[in-house]
């Protein structure tokens, strides 16, 4: 293979990989603070929907980048009532998060389906994007690939390094402790789902603006639930769900180019298949492997909670 | 602070019954708003998608048709939901069941015997059972979360279905469409009502319904599902095998879900095409929340989310309203629904309450 | 009220403070005052309103009515932050500890403007070295003994220099032993200028330490009180508010044939958290009571599941009822052997917190009372079941259908004692048997654990209350590590002997050889 198909390949695991990751990181957080957010899916279909027509009727992907982190953040912000102030159950709410939001982005996106849209620029870095191999790769990406990889090392920074992020992990470890040293658990939740939100509906937009870009009816075919399972791929680590999205978004690239080569003399679907039955696999070996560490799931995850009056 | 808020010991059982009705009467008035929001006028729009439908002989015909699957699935996704075991892939044990029923059909396509439907249905049931057996093994065996196992398994058979349809049990003489061939005239339920579609599917239904309500309400496996999702800790005390209730749950829900694909194929549809369902096994979570995990309840909260699907084809036909519509309405519900629950657990008091007595 | 000259302003100050629970009234205008550099005691029953006071000062609830003045000055408390601010530290009877995080992460969520983590943790090693309490910053919390978790929030609160200390209910989880050492950590803070409010249900430890002290029932103040100058017995009596009842220790029980035999009893641990059980053998005989005393957390719980059923043996013969093997029996066979148990937990353990007395009694007694035929239920029996137990045992309940989560802890816990004793079980297991439970409760509930022995069951009871077990137990051996120590008779141990036991300290037996008798 000559490396021009190689990068190209890379590229589109790039592609790929980048709503996944997104979508993870948001979660990630979400559940480091104890929340069970299951509405990634609803959440990601309204960011795409959204954005997509905003950018559509205004013409300005900027504003429909932001139209689509609100979206996620609206969403998100019905989930936190729901959850955290009402109590309600967070499994059940995160399953009404999806359904609703399958409904309500086919509702806003019935008058824009078939209607095509640029994809969004490329942010090039003069000099440096025309450097061979890598400067495609590494200097040529849009807004929302490096966004995504920012967003990696800034998180892992958070949680690890600041104030804000050790306190956010104590919540999510015990909210009753939390809550008698005085944290506002509740808040921080807030916060947490909220931030979960946005990001879901940044890989919603980027779906819709940058990776096919077009709308079309529940496009976003279960990343929404394949980003959560790369959460727990990653023990709740931000490097390890890097790590999880681009695994993820390798097979599916894997898969649509064997299908277009046709490699194996099985049909399509066989290989639509696979990244599907890849996340049932990866579940199961983190599951039963050996080196599994019940420690890592922050103890009150989907736990809820609510301080004495 | 106007007023404050505490936590019931024991909620009393009449909120908890009462509360879903309200839930109702407030999505609609939500939803009125949304349809006014979004240009249709609200009183004819709801008068389509909740009553019209109820005019005819028709109409509610189709509203028993649909709500068989609903009820059928709801009852079993209910038990589970009432150990904790969350199988939300009833939509993919649906499909399974569909093409294991259809293909038993298609097998015997020439045999006109009075046990070949029977035989589908059994098929179906097992085929159910099987895509539910992968969620409930990795459970027990290795502590794999069903709820993205089983939603997982719901895109497979999906693509499993459009495999089988495109090719193997492809209608030779189809011209080319994606479909089997028609089944057998014994291959299909028998009518109930002439003129329309409704089959003896709604008879085993009701069946499935009342036998649930005895099986949870009366049998000493009904109580040990419940102790499982309600306190583990007092299961074990008490003897009650956790994985076994995950296995009998999802076998359960994955076998009612197989046995509704097999009617959707047997009934309506008649083939198998790529698509069997319209949601109805997500749907029927929303319908199991509803009917607060109770058979009697399901079974009213499955006619009424049939009449949102009946409705919303009413309204799309009548007022040209988004097919999504009923989407966004089942989703409301079960938002408001769990906004709800926040009643039967608390209590709202104004802040200078009585003097409480010793 | 009259604050004279010479006299400075206590330290706090609390003018009738009243906080209302659904159904409840626990602080019914409380008022007291902890004077600088003093030790005061907060004495009361479980449920007598403590907890609540505490957390009242501390800025977790607030007061429905009431002041409280700091220094003098009327103050509010919107937060613990707030009270952290005012100088007022914390130390909790259930730790506010994160499992999973280290000693100095744990210690900076304390602080409200914690120094950088290296700098924090040299403080850490400074302040404990200087208080005598070892620690080292970077462990992770979960591989911390209980005492090594207290001396967190201890190092926690000293960090910010508090002054008033607030400790609650601080020795339930410790050694005789180190209860010692924290009372002179806790003297010298006092003698520095710091107070202390020390909260606490043992009254020897009050006489030995405080120099003034409040008493609480029911939620309000019924003495003021130098303790020094009172005898445990006169104070119990404030607290309990009857004539003390001096239950008899029991002797001269009638002893008969092994009815539950413990040998080479192996258990991992089940989670990273858990305690392993190492080589425990014991025996039961009928007509005998046989006490498991232990400092919290060193494989109680994990015993009283092994013995249920809940967690099988590896060999059949390691657990023995009757002389039949059941090690690898499960909860339904073991009690159809005749061994029934009551868990330490009533909520969500023993009971099922949602569900009426009724189904609550079907949970454990559907087989040896027959209460399920054909798979179905037998409502009827079931009622007359819970309606038995009701009667029998005193349960306070508007009836049968009530949720179980609408009792008292002490209804609740006589249910669920009165269920296991009704169902004529040959050997029971029983697992804190007062915890939380009122007085009247506990003498119900020891009174029939006795009857019940006299009628020739073997009991097993695990406390953590060693008054209780010193009471009820013929033998007592003590659980330390997941090591149990071999029972011997109770008149022939020494309390200090004991809390020797519970801290692991092994060997100081006089005739070693004696202890081979017990088992």
């Amino acid at each position: 293979m000559n490396p021009d198909v190689l990068v190209a390949v890379f590229l589109t695991v790039i592609t790929a990989s980048t709503p996944l990751l997104l979508a993870a990181l948001g979660e990630l957080v979400t559940e480091r603070a104890g929340v069970l957010n299951l509405g990634v899916e609803g959440m990601m279909l309204m960011g795409a929907v959204v954005g997509f027509a905003v950018t559509l009727t205004t013409g300005q992907w900027g504003l429909g980048v932001l139209a689509a982190a609100l979206a996620g953040a609206g969403l998100a912000l019905v989930f936190g009532v729901l959850t955290l102030t009402l109590v309600a159950n967070q499994v059940a709410t995160g399953l009404a998060l999806t359904i609703f939001g399958i409904g309500v982005s086919s509702l806003i996106g019935a008058g824009f389906v078939g209607k095509p849209l640029p994809p969004l620029p490329r942010l090039a870095v003069p000099g440096l994007s025309d450097l061979p191999v890598v400067g495609r790769l590494l200097f040529g990406q849009d807004l929302l690939v490096y966004l995504s990889l920012v967003m990696t090392g800034v998180v892992a920074f958070v949680l690890n390094r600041t104030r804000i992020g050790l306190v956010l992990r104590a919540v999510g470890q015990s909210d009753v402790s939390a809550h008698a040293i005085g944290y506002p658990v509740i808040r921080i939740r807030y916060g947490a789902v909220l931030f979960g939100g946005v990001m879901s509906g940044l890989a919603g937009a980027y779906l819709s603006l940058a990776y096919t870009p077009l709308w079309v009816q529940e496009m976003t075919a279960g990343r929404g639930w394949i980003a959560l399972a790369i959460v727990v791929f990653a023990a709740w680590r931000p490097g390890r769900a890097l790590v999880g999205a681009y695994l993820f978004g390798g097979i599916t690239i894997l898969q649509l180019y064997a299908q277009g080569a046709g490699w194996l003399p099985v049909p399509s679907q066989i290989f639509s298949m696979l990244p599907y039955l890849a996340t049932i696999l990866v579940l199961v070996i983190i599951s039963a492997g050996p080196w599994r560490r019940r420690l890592d799931a922050p103890a009150c995850l989907g736990k809820p909670f609510r301080p004495a009056a | 602070m106007a007023f404050r808020i505490e936590p019931r010991r024991a909620p009393p059982a009449s909120l908890f019954y009462l509360t879903p009705v309200l839930a109702v009467a407030v999505t609609v008035v939500l939803g009125a708003l949304l349809f006014a929001a979004l240009g249709y006028a609200p009183g004819a729009t709801l008068y389509h998608f909740f009553v019209s439908p109820l005019t005819t002989v028709n109409g509610l015909a189709e509203l028993v048709l649909k709500a068989t699957p609903l009820a059928m699935i709801g009852v079993g996704l209910a038990a589970g939901f009432r150990a904790n075991v969350w199988n939300i892939g009833a939509e993919g044990q649906l499909t399974l069941g569909a093409i294991a029923g259809g293909m038993t059909a298609l097998e015997l396509i020439d045999v006109d015997a009075p046990w070949v439907l029977p035989l589908m249905a059994l098929a179906g049931v097992a085929g159910g059972m099987a895509w539910a057996a992968i969620p409930a093994f990795l459970k027990v065996r290795f502590d794999v979360s069903e709820i993205l196992t089983s939603l997982m398994l719901t895109y497979v058979a999906g693509l499993l279905l459009a495999l089988l349809v495109h090719g193997p049990l492809k209608d030779p003489t189809g011209y080319g469409f994606p479909q089997s061939a028609m089944f057998a005239p014994s291959a299909n339920l028998p009518m109930l009502v002439n003129g329309t579609r409704l089959n003896a599917g709604a008879l085993v239904g009701l069946a499935v319904v009342l036998g649930a309500w005895l099986v949870l309400a009366r049998t000493i496996v009904g109580f040990q599902i419940r102790v499982v999702g309600e306190a583990p800790a007092a299961a074990r005390y008490a003897g009650f095998s956790a994985p076994r209730i995950v296995w009998l749950t999802l076998l359960a829900g994955g076998g009612l879900a197989g046995l509704a694909g097999v009617f959707e194929v047997a009934g309506p549809i008649g083939q198998l095409v790529p698509s069997i369902s319209p949601g109805y096994g997500f749907t029927a979570i929303i319908v199991a929340f509803l009917g607060r995990l109770h058979p009697v309840g399901i079974l009213l909260a499955a006619l009424l989310m049939a009449l949102s699907y009946i409705g919303g084809e009413n309204a799309q036909v009548a007022v040209n309203l988004p097919r999504a519509a009923t989407g966004v309405f089942q989703g409301l519900l079960l938002f408001v629904l769990l906004a709800s629950d926040f009643l039967v657990r608390y209590r709202i008091r104004l802040a200078r309450p009585a003097r409480a007595a010793p | 009220m009259d604050l004279g000259e010479s006299a400075p302003a206590p330290r706090l100050s609390l003018r009738g403070i009243v906080k209302r629970f659904p159904g409840v009234v626990a602080n019914d205008a409380v008022s007291l005052d902890v004077r600088q550099g003093e030790i005061h005691g907060l004495i009361g029953e479980n449920g007598a309103g403590k907890s609540t006071l505490v957390k009242i000062i501390d800025g977790v609830l607030q007061p429905d009515e009431g002041e409280i003045l700091w220094q003098g000055r009327p103050v509010t408390i919107p937060d613990p932050r707030a009270a952290r601010r005012l100088g007022i530290g914390m130390v909790f009877q259930h730790f506010s500890l994160f499992e999973a995080m280290s000693v100095v992460e744990n210690v900076a969520l304390g602080l409200d403007d914690p120094p950088p983590r290296n700098r924090l943790a040299a403080e850490i090693r400074d302040v404990a070295a200087d208080y005598g309490l070892p620690l080292d910053p970077a462990r992770d919390v979960h591989t911390l003994s209980v005492g090594e978790r207290q001396r967190i929030e201890i190092v926690r609160a000293l960090l910010q220099k508090p002054r008033l200390l607030i400790m609650d209910e601080p020795t339930s989880v410790l050694t005789p032993q180190e209860v010692e050492r924290l009372f002179a950590t806790l003297r010298r803070l006092a003698g520095e200028g710091c107070s202390i409010l020390y909260i606490s249900h043992k009254l020897q430890e009050i006489t030995a330490l405080c120099e003034r002290a409040t008493i609480l029932r029911g939620g309000k103040v019924v003495a003021a009180c130098d303790p020094r100058r009172e005898t445990a017995g006169s104070m119990a009596q404030m607290m309990i508010g009857a004539e003390l009842r001096t239950v008899a220790r029991r002797s001269g029980a009638v002893v008969g044939a092994p009815r539950l035999v413990v040998e080479g009893l192996d258990l991992p641990a089940s989670d990273p958290h858990g305690v392993a059980l190492k080589g425990i053998g014991f025996e039961v005989r009928a007509g005998e009571i046989v006490g498991i005393a232990g400092v919290a957390g060193n494989g109680q719980g994990e015993l009283e599941q092994a013995l249920a059923g809940e967690r099988p043996a590896a060999r059949p013969e390691a657990i023995r009822i009757d002389g039949r093997p059941a090690g690898r029996l499960g909860p339904d066979e073991r009690r159809a052997a005749g061994l029934c148990c009551v868990p330490e937990e009533r909520n969500g353990h023993g009971a099922v917190p949602g569900f009426t007395l009724v189904e609550n009694g079907i949970l454990s007694a559907h087989h040896r009372r027959g209460l399920v035929g054909g798979g179905l239920i037998r409502l009827r029996k079931a009622r007359a079941f819970a309606a038995e137990i009701v009667s029998a045992f005193d349960v306070r309940t508007p009836g049968v259908d009530a949720a179980a989560s609408s009792l008292s802890g002490g209804n609740l816990q006589k249910f669920v004692v009165g269920r296991e004793i009704l169902q004529g079980p040959g050997v029971l297991v029983v697992s804190q048997p007062t915890w939380g439970v009122d007085a009247g409760a506990a003498a119900a509930i020891h009174a029939a654990l006795i009857r019940l022995a006299g009628e020739g069951a073997a009991i097993l009871v695990i406390s953590q209350d060693l008054d209780e077990l010193l009471m009820l137990s013929d033998r007592l051996a003590v659980i330390n590590g997941g090591v149990l120590s071999p029972p011997r008779p109770t008149d022939a141990m020494s309390v200090e002997e004991i809390g020797l036991l519970m801290g692991g300290v092994h060997g100081v037996d006089p005739a070693p050889a004696e202890a081979a008798h017990g088992v």
